[in-house]
């Protein structure tokens, strides 16, 4: 870092922030916050320069065109991939992993560059997959499990440069089998919107990648809660 | 006889089976029901109950009007409606955005309202660019059509704006987080005050023809008149002038169209105040983040304590994301439960927020939990329905 204050990009909320992509910005923010550690949320919009000074950036997801138009502004103003260089903090989520790829091809069959920051392509899957989702940590990257609510058409295939994020128990993924990609400091989920309000340790993970601080945890029960009630629905979601 | 049994089913004023067999019966209904009358239809994402309330109350001024009062918003809902007034001169209909191409295919409406358009219940239904192309091609193609158009929403601006004739209303009302990219081009929208524009190609906000300052319309005329209505907020304003250019399209004197809308004081429930245990309760209806927006700027008028009700049935969308997309940052220093079946997804945003809460399921008993007095509920679809239904029985 180069002052105490961790600064979050949220990257195109006004394009990528379809599904309630901001709680993730508000999450980290508050996490730090709460520790005692500052920080603050520059959010860059569709049209404006992408900064590369901040230490974690959030990329949410979108519909087709906005992703489009997004990846075409972040090649244009490529900010975001000089930070990566150099080892900022980067959440890609839903369309995130698609577009930190090296290509995505939609349904109509087009293929799309990608940013090329993970060994991955991604491509679009017979079925849309929508519904709750559990998984477990791959190569022991977090604790306990991980949950989310996931919609998107798209399938990923990592390359040898990519980690899992985890391994499906419930819910489609990548693949069905694997779910979300973690290459450096780039961490990537199918789990749409606010993934880290019901996923803390990922939060703190990023926290503790940006900072090199070992944090303590916080018990907040609204969200042990939370993680309880989820992981039974996608139980349920599983036996249907 | 269908009507009955549709009572005895549960499924509401008998309206919905009696529609159905109509349509089964005659796929024509529809325009056989409207041919000869002056139609009005109402769509957008929020606001559209309301607003047909408030256009077919300001049109008894010309005569008798057919309307879909209780929300049922499809086209068997609109044939159940048409008949039971056959002699109505004037229908005021409130139509899904899903369904508007066919319904207006086959209304021909003299008048439509267009609203506003924003994300609704995403895994459920289209995405909001889908619907804007799909009512800009029907708009497009109706003859001597007249379309109250909000200029204030640039999905609407976009929609209307190939219409036979567009009024445009500047309702001080618009969800801008959906429409960062131009919906004709693609590239990005510029702000300048009040003002927006496409940075590339000619869509940008038209000179309205009425406008909504606090509390008073000003006409095309100029005329400016006091709306002093019963229902709360700004949103409602944004309706009630939208019903007052509608209302003056069909021909009703605009002062008139005012005094009898001004009436309107409960819509479905919705506003509805119930007496429970020393509380007295108002019930707010909100579906989507601008809806919600919209309600915690109406509950932000006084310090009273509020319970706030989610559920993630399939009519709600199961999908609670958008909960994020809310700023509930504006409830802090208030006194807030959060209740419904999902009222733990709300408890975190709430913790995130830094809103104190605690959390009751049962949002009667959230209510009686509370110091007794004014309590705001803000509830979604599903929710308030049964919470609208269990305060009536009780
Ligand atoms: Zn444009």
């Amino acid at each position: 870092m180069s002052d105490s204050t961790v600064r979050i990009a949220l990257v195109l909320p006004d394009l990528l922030g379809t599904y309630g992509d901001f709680g993730n910005a508000v999450v980290l923010d508050k996490r730090l916050a709460w520790r005692g550690i500052s920080s603050e949320i520059i959010s860059v919009n569709f049209g404006e320069a992408v900064p590369d000074s901040c230490d974690i950036y959030v990329v949410g997801g979108g519909e087709d065109t906005a992703q489009t138009l997004a990846v075409r502004h972040l090649r244009d103003n490529p900010g975001l991939q000089r930070a990566a260089a150099r080892g900022a903090v980067v959440l890609g989520v839903c369309a995130g992993i698609q577009i930190f790829g090296e290509k995505f091809t939609r349904a109509d069959d087009v293929t799309h560059p990608g940013l090329g920051l993970i060994d991955s392509v991604s491509y679009a899957g017979g079925s849309r997959a929508i519904g709750e989702v559990l998984a477990k940590p791959a190569n022991g990257l977090f604790e306990g499990f991980l949950t989310g609510f996931e919609n998107h058409q798209g399938r990923t295939e990592l390359g040898p440069a990519a980690q899992p994020l985890a391994h499906v128990t419930v819910g489609t993924g990548n693949d069905g089998k694997v779910e979300g990609a973690v290459q450096g400091k780039i961490l990537c989920t199918y789990l749409h919107g606010p993934v880290l309000p019901r996923n803390p340790q990922i939060a703190d993970l990023l926290i503790e990648w940006a900072t090199g601080v070992k944090l303590s945890p916080l018990d907040l029960p609204a969200v042990t809660r939370l993680r309880a009630e989820r992981s039974k629905a996608a139980g349920q979601r599983a036996d249907a | 006889m269908s009507s009955k049994l549709s009572q005895k089913m549960g499924l509401g004023a008998g309206g919905m089976i009696g529609g159905r067999v109509a349509l089964k019966l005659d796929p024509q209904a529809l325009r056989r029901l409207t041919t000869g009358r002056r139609v009005a239809l109402v769509t957008g994402t929020n606001g559209k109950t309301t607003s047909t309330m408030m256009l077919s109350r300001a049109v008894t001024a010309l005569g008798e009007v057919a309307t879909n009062h209780s929300g049922a918003n499809m086209p068997d809902g609109h044939v159940t409606a048409l008949s039971k007034q056959p002699d109505a001169p004037y229908a005021v209909l409130e139509v899904d955005e899903g369904y508007f191409p066919a319904v207006a295919a086959a209304a021909q409406p003299d008048v439509v309202v267009l609203l506003n358009l924003s994300r609704d219940q995403l895994d459920r239904v289209g995405e909001v660019r889908t619907i804007e192309r799909s009512l800009r091609d029907t708009i497009a193609r109706l003859r001597g059509c007249t379309v109250i158009a909000n200029c204030d929403d640039i999905m609407v601006t976009s929609a209307a704006k190939d219409a036979h004739r567009v009024v445009w209303v500047a309702t001080g009302t618009g969800w801008h987080h959906d429409s960062a990219s131009c919906p004709r081009c693609g590239e990005p929208i510029r702000w300048q005050g009040e003002h927006w524009q496409c940075s590339t190609c000619d869509l940008a906000r038209p000179k309205p023809d009425w406008v909504t300052t606090d509390g008073f319309l000003i006409a095309p005329n100029a005329s400016k008149v006091a709306l002093s209505l019963r229902l709360p907020g700004k949103f409602n304003q944004a309706n009630a002038v939208m019903a007052t250019a509608a209302a003056a399209a069909l021909g009703v004197q605009i002062e008139e169209a005012v005094r009898r809308l001004r009436g309107v004081s409960n819509v479905a429930g919705r506003y509805r105040m119930i007496q429970r245990s020393g509380h007295t309760a108002r019930l707010l209806l909100s579906k989507n983040p601008a809806g919600w927006s919209e309600t915690l700027t109406v509950v932000k008028e006084s310090d009273h304590p509020a319970v706030l009700v989610i559920n993630a049935n399939e009519a709600d969308g199961r999908d609670l994301s958008w909960l994020w997309d809310v700023p509930f940052e504006r409830l802090r220093g208030r006194t807030v439960i959060a209740s419904g079946e999902r009222a733990t997804d709300l408890a975190v945003r709430l913790t995130y927020a830094e809103v104190e809460h605690k959390i009751v399921p049962d949002p009667l008993l959230a209510i009686d939990a509370l110091p007794e007095g004014a309590v705001e509920v803000i509830a979604n679809y599903t929710a308030f329905r049964d919470l609208n239904a269990r305060s009536a029985s009780e």
